[in-house]
């Protein structure tokens, strides 16, 4: 199996509104720095391009056409999308180089959710018939699972506003944060409820912006001469969307996909989790089975900002860069999709 | 060099205006259940599920996969969503396949649906957003005048496209899964038929079809043992290209160009016209039929329309090349599928299992989609014989 | 459960959802000079292509496009349909004509309605102009333009259309 190295990575700052900007005009900025970074033109120096976004979070059909501006794309490119955090246009990606059809791919994701209410809006990925017409939003259910963590003792309050203090800390040392600040748990647990048992802190901040990696084969990477770090293992694995019929404590999907992708728990430096409620990074961290010494988050995680349909792609380029900055030997990102962790991703990345 | 891969199992729904008798999830399960029977395989057999469909606001449900999951028996598993406009399912069985293409996955299950009944995929499309005017009267407003320009550059007949209407109708009449069934179709019947946008008249486009279509790809050994004769990929292939850049050919787009290059390179062809045994080419308004068999190569630019007229293209006139067998997008149109059934229809000839519409002793078929712009492609080449 | 089931076949949900759209930097640039009555495109800086209305970028080579050029209100019908159905959220009565137009100056084509003309007589490369609306009704929005409208010019070569220059045919 070809082995796959991340060569370049770069974000937008997380903004909570983009303002004037449409998407092409978020993505195109992103897209010169990592083509940049990687020393290439544009998307004619790689062999294939796959974007990740959500029509919804605009409230327009076609969102990702847009995206296609902003590539260079004539002549014409290999190109793909899924409807889907950009951690899984990576997935593609991998499988597009493995089968030989590219030796190289650049992949972006992007998410302009200001426009609309986000929590709301998703309410409407939910089972059409039954749930999508109570209007669950997002975080009413993080809410309900985050209730069940806490009666059943799994967590307290004061561990949740733990990882609230940790991510807003370690933000002050990420330029592209939304959210950061010296804040102690206990500045935490002063602020009122928001949604029971959920502070605002609590919630992940709804957030514009890009995000954009180039992969490549390890030849292609040594060719360009940049530093690079090794993917050794990805997979990925969805669960019932039947709430009820899950343990909402617990992640037995991203637990698979760590075990497929090869990650050993005791070979861990960094974890970058895509926890968009404080709770469900405690959820992450034990399914996962972390050691204390794994750095968690460094970038503050997503509850400094998320980048809805990037944000995954996101935690796989901070590990990339804490490798390749010679901070760290070895790490993993995680994804997530659906409501109250889904459907997860497990990327092991290693020094090259 | 990737790895050898072949369709094992096929399945669609019935195409229908409205399917009231069961859910999107009802929907999806049927082809895969269908396509589960064909292969003579259980969901256990399945190692991830490939799902694909056009814009989430066809249904009104954000990022469906999710909910489907369920339905799809793919709890445990890899679930991918692929959206790449109206050349969806065809990208989607190209996504499907290079799970097994890259050595990484032995069997998966990939499926396309679209319930267009269930919402307003006319007004999903016009969604007036605010500073733009508001002038799209659904596709064929866009397709229109490209349509217009192709007429002017090639000189055709004004009834190239009533020759189009009629064949697609006449092979869907052979195909009882077609959402339109008009056996005694006319000239005269299409012709007289309600101009939409000049000039493509009513039966001159597609309808609006509920359905879903699915596939079962596996990996050659499993393919090898496989309980009726698989459909082995020869070559695969997508292009995308901007919707709008100064000096654009929209008539005879180079996406699609370079795209069927791309495709024929790797299955060797070299003469499609003479290479290939039939073709099932995403033709949702008649006069793409004229079009896309010079973009794709089958006839000189320009000289396309001559191909239709001389019913080349006919399974009914025993042409020498028939395009759409299976009665085609102009038959039955469930969007986010209609691509896949191309590709599900060209492995379904090469295995000699297309019923009444089979072209006789089919080996080499293509399976092509397009969508946006006509601006994204997606097409592959299947074959009887491992290459 | 003795009684025979009725069988639900439709269920309602509606769904409602707001968003404050924004149109884009490049765009509003464009919004700001029509809202002005000037239509004006946006220069590639790398192949000097021009778009109209400008989305932010050149697509062939995805750079931002920043120059502004003042358009003509003069046009050439790229190609056109005559429809003869009626547009969702729209009062326009069918049959009408929209058109693919490259305005003088521009290098793409965009879609518009042309009238005061006979709909038979309309063709590729024919010359037209914006006919635009009273100043008072003048809002950010790209009907400002009413319609464009045949003027009695020459032909526009097939060749020609999209290269015209902003100062048209004698160009």
């Amino acid at each position: 199996m070809k082995e796959i190295a991340i060569v370049g990575f770069q974000q937008s700052d997380s903004v909570s509104d983009a303002g004037a900007v449409n998407e092409v005009e978020m993505i195109m900025p992103v897209l010169s720095r990592v083509f940049q970074q990687v020393g290439i033109n544009n998307a004619q120096d790689v062999g294939f391009v796959c974007s990740g976004s959500c029509d919804y979070l605009q409230g327009a059909a076609f969102a990702f056409v847009a995206g296609v501006d902003a590539l260079g794309a004539v002549p014409p490119i290999k190109e793909s999308h899924v409807e889907m955090d950009a951690a899984w246009a990576l997935y593609e990606s991998i499988l597009k180089i493995r089968m030989g059809h590219a030796d190289s791919a650049l992949i972006y994701g992007f998410g302009k959710s200001s426009p609309g209410e986000l929590p709301i809006v998703m309410s409407q990925q939910l089972d059409p018939y039954y749930l999508a017409p109570l209007w669950v939003d997002s975080i009413s259910l993080a809410a309900l699972q985050a209730r069940l963590m806490l009666d059943q003792g799994l967590i307290t309050e004061g561990d949740m506003a733990e990882v609230v203090s940790r991510s807003r800390r370690n933000a002050m040392n990420n330029p592209h944060a939304q959210l950061a600040g010296d804040v102690a748990p206990d500045d935490v647990l002063a602020q009122e409820m928001y949604l029971s048992p959920l502070r605002k802190a609590d919630i992940c901040p709804v957030s514009d912006g890009a995000s954009a990696m180039i992969i490549a084969t390890v030849e292609k990477a040594k060719e360009w001469g940049m530093p690079y770090a090794i993917i050794s293992g990805i997979d990925h694995c969805i669960e019932t969307h039947n709430l009820g019929m899950r343990d909402l404590t617990d992640s037995v999907s991203t637990r698979t996909a760590a075990k497929r992708a090869g990650m050993d728990a005791g070979k861990v430096d960094v974890a970058e989790l895509y926890a968009p409620f404080s709770h469900q990074e405690i959820i992450l961290t034990r399914a996962l089975g972390l050691a204390d010494d794994t750095l968690i988050n460094p970038s503050g995680g997503v509850l400094a900002g998320n980048l809805m349909m990037a944000s995954g792609l996101s935690r796989i380029g901070e590990v990339f860069n804490r490798i390749v900055s010679g901070e760290v030997q070895c790490g993993i990102a995680h994804a997530t999709s659906g409501p109250c962790l889904q459907h997860n991703l497990v990327t092991v990345l290693e020094k090259a | 060099m990737a790895n050898l891969a072949a369709v094992v199992g096929i399945g669609q729904t019935k195409y229908m205006t409205k399917r009231l008798d069961v859910s999107i999830a009802g929907l999806v399960r049927e082809a895969a259940v269908n396509a589960l029977q064909d292969a003579d395989l259980t969901w256990d057999d399945i190692d991830a599920v490939i799902l694909g469909k056009a814009p989430d606001m066809f249904e009104g449900v954000i990022m469906p996969e999710t909910y489907l999951t369920d339905a799809l028996g793919c709890n445990g598993k890899p679930m991918l969503r692929v959206h790449t406009a109206g050349s969806v399912g065809g990208s989607t069985a190209l996504v499907a396949a290079s799970h097994v293409q890259s050595g990484m996955f032995k069997r998966v299950l990939t499926v396309s649906f679209e319930k267009q009944s269930e919402s307003n995929a006319m007004w999903a499309l016009s969604n007036p957003q605010p500073f733009s005017t508001h002038l799209n009267a659904g596709a064929g407003g866009y397709f229109a005048p490209i349509i217009r320009e192709y007429m002017r550059r090639s000189n055709a007949p004004y009834d190239v496209g009533i020759k189009v209407a009629v064949k697609d109708r006449l092979h869907g009449a052979r195909n009882p899964l077609a959402h339109l069934q008009k056996p005694d179709i006319t000239m005269q019947e299409v012709e007289e038929s309600f101009m939409l946008w000049d000039p493509i008249r009513f039966l001159e486009a597609c309808p609006s079809s509920d359905g879903a279509c699915a596939m079962i790809i596996a990996n050659e050994e499993l393919a090898d043992k496989a309980s009726k004769k698989p459909a082995w990929i020869r070559g695969v292939a997508m292009r995308s290209e901007p919707t709008m850049y100064a000096g654009r050919d929209e008539v005879n787009p180079q996406a699609g160009r370079d795209c069927a290059a791309d495709v024929y390179k790797q299955a060797g062809i070299t003469n499609p016209r003479k290479d290939l045994d039939c073709a099932e080419v995403y033709v949702p308004f008649s006069w793409y039929e004229p079009m896309w068999l010079e973009n794709l190569g089958f006839a000189p630019e320009g000289e396309g329309w001559k191909l239709t007229m001389e019913g080349a293209t006919s399974l009914d006139e025993g042409g020498d090349i028939p395009w759409n067998c299976s009665g085609g997008v102009l038959s039955s149109n469930a969007i986010g599928a209609s691509g896949m059934i191309r590709f599900a229809e060209a492995a379904r000839q090469v295995r000699g299992d297309a019923g009444d519409h089979q072209v006789e002793g089919a080996k080499l078929a293509l399976g092509h989609a397009y969508g946006g712009g006509a601006q994204f492609y997606a097409m592959w080449v299947v074959g009887s014989e491992k290459p | 459960m003795s009684e025979e089931q009725e069988v639900v076949t439709v269920v309602k949900a509606p769904v409602y959802l707001k968003y404050n759209f924004t149109a884009g930097a490049a765009p509003a640039r464009f919004l700001a000079q029509i809202k002005k009555g000037v239509l004006t495109g946006q220069r590639c800086p790398k192949c000097s292509a021009v778009y109209v209305p400008p989305r932010g970028s050149c697509g062939g080579c995805g750079v931002a496009t920043e120059e502004e050029v003042v358009l003509s209100n003069k046009a050439t019908v790229q190609s056109f349909t005559i429809v003869y159905i009626p547009i969702p959220n729209n009062p326009i009565q069918p049959p009408y004509i929209i058109a693919n137009v490259v305005p003088d100056g521009a290098n793409v084509s965009f879609i518009h309605l042309m009238s005061e003309c006979v709909n038979e007589d309309v063709h590729i490369g024919a010359r037209v102009e914006a006919v635009w609306k009273p100043k008072e009704e003048w809002a950010f929005a790209m009907d400002n333009i009413r319609y464009y409208r045949p003027i009695d010019e020459p032909n526009v070569p097939v060749d020609q259309i999209g290269k015209l220059p902003v100062t048209g045919l004698e160009g």
